[in-house]
């Protein structure tokens, strides 16, 4: 009992990091598409670049973890306001097979690129000695790294939804998500408002990554292979809320690591199957708005 | 004797806008009924719910005594009522030919037949390309339908609905956006409607309306303001202020 | 003659569509040391021409068409390498009807759902069949791979040999059977019907069309046509791995529909020839370009050639001909 409730308790912690994790990436997702009906699923190649400046920045040029950290959300943004004006924005009236052929592209490049600059192995991460030990929390040992993520992503959805809900750019969003037509006539750039929230949602799947390198690796195939864990949270969650895809972050977490630790040799077959169910049972999500 | 088409007590809402409160409503067999009111008062919504595309909130839908509320779409054209849409919805990259024989053929229960080619069903073929000359598009049939002027877009769009052989036919402002050369046209097909076929036309055009109904209902705000002949509703004071005012005040 | 679909369309075979048959045999002559090359060809043009059925005339997207390919695949080499069944015939049968069943079963989930859901639903359910064959390692082998795979001859008579002959025409005959079905398809009232749907959903409901079940039935026979090519690739391999499910075959597979041209039938001919034939070149000696090469190559097409390479050399006739 006494086992089973201590390997409880780290199952529970080690999923909500990977579900803050999880949601860090994907919610600039659930934005973008709400908002713009973009259907971008090389989102995760946002998050593979993040996991890169990171690992190159502490590595090559001695840069501490944090400035790295910060470094990874500034260059990914950056870069990603320069695929948006010049490619993304020319899909936003294309079709969704367009748009979902068109960002299969974007990833079968990325994979290529992080191969011929990185290698094929995995990066690992350097990470400072005081993220290294065991942080001691109401008498019971937990790795401090990850206490470390927990908190900084915390931090991070907090100003997220203080942003959204209390900034003019927030009520800019949640007009145009609501309608857009209507938001641009009442005079709302939205063609600014997409490129700043695609810049911010990207940033944040860069820092995401980064700031997950430890556990979700980073390594060339990233984009391909967490796409679907991304694409459930979103659709699991609900198109362009903020809550639900923190919601089904945190389930996914949990219950990824819950069935990895307990019935590895499922691997995600029920993530996936409780999915589909999910899905058939609400198909606009969780907390979808869409009838 | 009841009525061939019938609503009761129907409500609608989005959210907390309510577009159709209660609506009750009668269209005979062989009618001519328009349906009006100001922008935004719930005519394509009702049609909506008539036809399916929407589940109304509450209330039922009747047509000829059998409860058709919960019908899916397909099954409501199946047992005849059907309709043409405000804004163009036609198959814009086809033929006018193809636009018309697709729903020829699924009334004739061919459209599903995988072996035959589709030029092969003569029949269905004929009859399309005899509806479109009945309304002068016999020469424009193996065009492409964006390549056609709005107007006659606007008649494919009855074509279409003509093809099925409804008993109810719901038109959602058959002439919305077409030029005033080009309306004469579709005026003319609507006066030669076959007389068996209630009609249901929303309309904006007061000439147009009491030109060519027989009855009119007139909504305001998703409510049922008043129904009447003609003359009645052009003398009703009500119909004056709320929706006449607006165009003729 | 792209989508020369509905009740005008002349439905005769023209001559330039027997090309592809006369160059397929002619290149059963000539080129006998890339007969496994021109097999697995055939074997994607049939799995192509399944995925052009549903994303190019139906207009359903999905990211999951593996789990019909895969699944037949791990039929036909489960029966033969597990259970002694060894007809090749029978494999194909056997696999195509598993993979029907699993057509009829996830389509009438997934076409019942639009948008981001019906994208999630299908990559979960080639997800799933991945998971499946990835850890039920005592049946399908895991990530080894299935082998001990034998097969009978065909029909009794003619042996699967060395030089691929027999596996070749074996191929290109079973291309030719699908391909002649679903040609007959397109051009039937069925195939206008697809089209419609693709068109305009909303109208088709309009005319009284049950779209649903019309979408079933084209995903339900798509399945078949892909379980059918994974039996192949089963047969003439006489191996399967991993590598036939999830995602990643998924998008290879729209890459090269797309490359050839979508919902024009011959897309499907022109797509898997080009690419793997640049595969077999280029894949081997600098992976890497060649997966950023198809990438930049997939976005380059649908920002600037929508309609593929068929879609190129239509422009290209019609240029000509306005000077001519
Ligand atoms: N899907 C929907 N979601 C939310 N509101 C809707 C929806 N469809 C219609 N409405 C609203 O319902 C009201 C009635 O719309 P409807 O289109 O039925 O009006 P109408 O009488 O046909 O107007 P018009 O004469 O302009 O065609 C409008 O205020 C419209 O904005
Ligand atoms: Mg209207």
């Amino acid at each position: 009992m006494e086992v089973f409730l201590s390997s409880l308790v780290s199952v529970a912690f080690h999923g909500i990091a990977y579900g803050m994790i999880l949601y860090v990436i994907s919610v600039g997702l659930s934005v973008t598409m709400g908002l713009m009906g973009f259907v971008n699923l090389a989102h995760g190649a946002f998050a593979m670049a993040g996991g890169y400046v990171l690992t190159s920045a502490i590595s090559r040029f001695g840069l501490s973890f944090p400035l790295a950290l910060a470094l990874a959300f500034i260059a990914v943004a950056a870069a990603s306001v320069l695929l948006e004006r010049w490619l993304y924005s020319r899909l936003y009236d294309a079709g969704e097979l367009e748009q979902v052929l068109f960002t299969i592209g974007l990833i079968f490049m990325a994979v290529a690129a992080a191969q011929v600059t990185f290698g094929m192995l995995q990066r690992p991460v350097l990470l400072p000695d005081y993220l290294k030990g065991q942080i001691s929390v109401l008498g019971r040992d937990f790795p401090a790294y990850r206490v470390f993520l927990i908190a900084v992503s915390s931090a991070m959805i907090a100003a997220l939804w203080f942003g959204v809900e209390r900034t003019l750019w927030g009520a800019m969003v949640r007009a145009a998500v609501d309608n857009r037509a209507m938001a641009q006539s009442i005079g709302i750039n939205t063609r600014r408002l997409f490129t700043l929230t695609f810049a911010l949602g990207s940033g944040l799947a860069g820092l995401g990554g980064a700031l997950g390198a430890e556990i979700i690796a980073i390594q060339p195939t990233y984009p391909f292979e967490h796409l679907a864990y991304f694409l459930i949270v979103v659709a699991v969650g609900g198109l362009g809320s903020l809550r639900g895809p923190f919601a089904a972050a945190l389930l996914i977490g949990v219950s990824d690591t819950a069935c990895k630790y307990w019935l590895p040799q499922f691997g995600a077959f029920f993530i996936y199957v409780a999915t589909i169910f999910l899905l058939l049972w609400r198909p606009a999500g969780l907390f979808g708005r869409r009838v | 004797m009841s009525a061939l088409l019938e609503t009761r007590d129907l409500c609608k809402s989005f959210g907390a806008l309510r577009v159709a409160e209660n609506i009750s409503f009668h269209l005979e067999a062989g009618a001519r009924h328009a349906l009006i009111g100001p922008n935004g008062a719930g005519k394509t919504t009702f049609v909506n719910m008539l036809t399916g595309l929407l589940p109304p909130s509450s209330g039922l839908i009747l047509l000829g005594g059998e409860d058709i509320t919960g019908l899916a779409q397909a099954a409501r054209v199946k047992r005849g009522i059907g309709r043409t849409f405000q804004i163009n919805t036609l198959f814009r990259d086809m033929s006018v030919l193809d636009n018309v024989a697709l729903g020829v053929a699924e009334r004739r229960g061919m459209a599903a037949r995988v072996w035959h080619p589709a030029s092969r069903y003569h029949d269905v073929r004929e009859e399309a390309l005899g509806l479109l000359e009945t309304l002068g598009l016999a020469e424009d049939s193996g065009k492409r339908v964006v390549d056609l002027p709005y107007g006659k877009q606007r008649l494919v769009e009855i074509a279409i609905a003509l093809g099925l052989k409804l008993r109810v036919l719901l038109l959602d402002e058959p002439a919305a956006g077409v030029p005033a050369l080009e309306s004469g046209m579709i005026l003319q097909v609507l006066d030669r409607l076959p007389g068996e076929i209630a009609v249901l036309i929303i309309e904006h055009d007061m000439d147009v309306v009491f030109r060519f109904a027989q009855r009119i209902t007139v909504l305001v705000e998703g409510t049922v303001l008043c129904e009447g002949t003609p003359p009645e509703i052009a003398g009703d004071a009500r119909v004056q202020r709320v929706y006449l005012g607006e165009r003729y005040g | 003659m792209t989508r020369a679909v509905g009740y005008a369309a002349d439905p005769r075979i023209r001559f330039a569509e027997w090309l592809p048959w006369l160059a397929a045999v002619a290149g059963f002559f000539l080129l006998p040391e890339y007969l496994p090359l021109g097999a697995r060809i055939l074997t994607y043009v049939l799995f192509a021409l399944s995925l052009d059925l549903i994303l190019g005339y139906a207009g359903i997207i999905t990211l999951g068409h593996s789990a019909f390919f895969g699944l037949g695949a791990y039929v036909a080499g489960i029966l033969a390498a597990k259970l002694g069944v060894t007809d090749p015939l029978l494999l194909l049968l056997a696999a195509a009807c598993a993979a029907g069943a699993l057509g009829i079963a996830t389509g009438a989930v997934i076409l019942r759902t639009h948008g981001l859901t019906q994208l999630m639903l299908t990559l979960a359910i080639a997800a799933v069949c991945l998971e499946i064959a990835h850890k039920a390692t005592s049946i399908t082998g895991g990530a080894d791979g299935l082998s001990g795979i034998t097969i009978a001859p065909i029909f009794g008579a003619f042996k699967f040999d060395l030089y691929g002959r027999t596996a070749y025409l074996w191929c290109l005959a079973l291309l030719f059977a699908g391909w002649w079905v679903t040609r007959k398809m397109i051009y039937s009232p069925f195939g206008a019907t697809l089209c419609g749907i693709r068109e305009n959903s909303v109208r088709m409901h309009a005319i009284g069309v049950p779209v649903y079940r019309r979408l079933l039935t084209a995903y339900t026979i798509s399945a078949m046509l892909a379980g059918l090519a994974g039996a192949l690739l089963a047969e003439t391999n006489q191996f399967v791995g991993l590598n036939v499910l999830g995602f990643e075959p998924s998008g290879e597979l729209m890459v090269m529909l797309i490359l050839g041209g979508v919902g024009r039938l011959y897309g499907a001919f022109v797509g898997p020839l080009v690419y793997l034939i640049a595969q077999d070149f280029l894949a081997k000696q600098f992976p890497e370009y060649w997966y950023f090469g198809i990438g930049l190559m997939l976005v380059v097409v649908v920002l600037f050639a929508r309609g593929g390479i068929l879609g190129i050399a239509d422009r290209i006739v019609a240029r000509a001909r306005k000077y001519v």
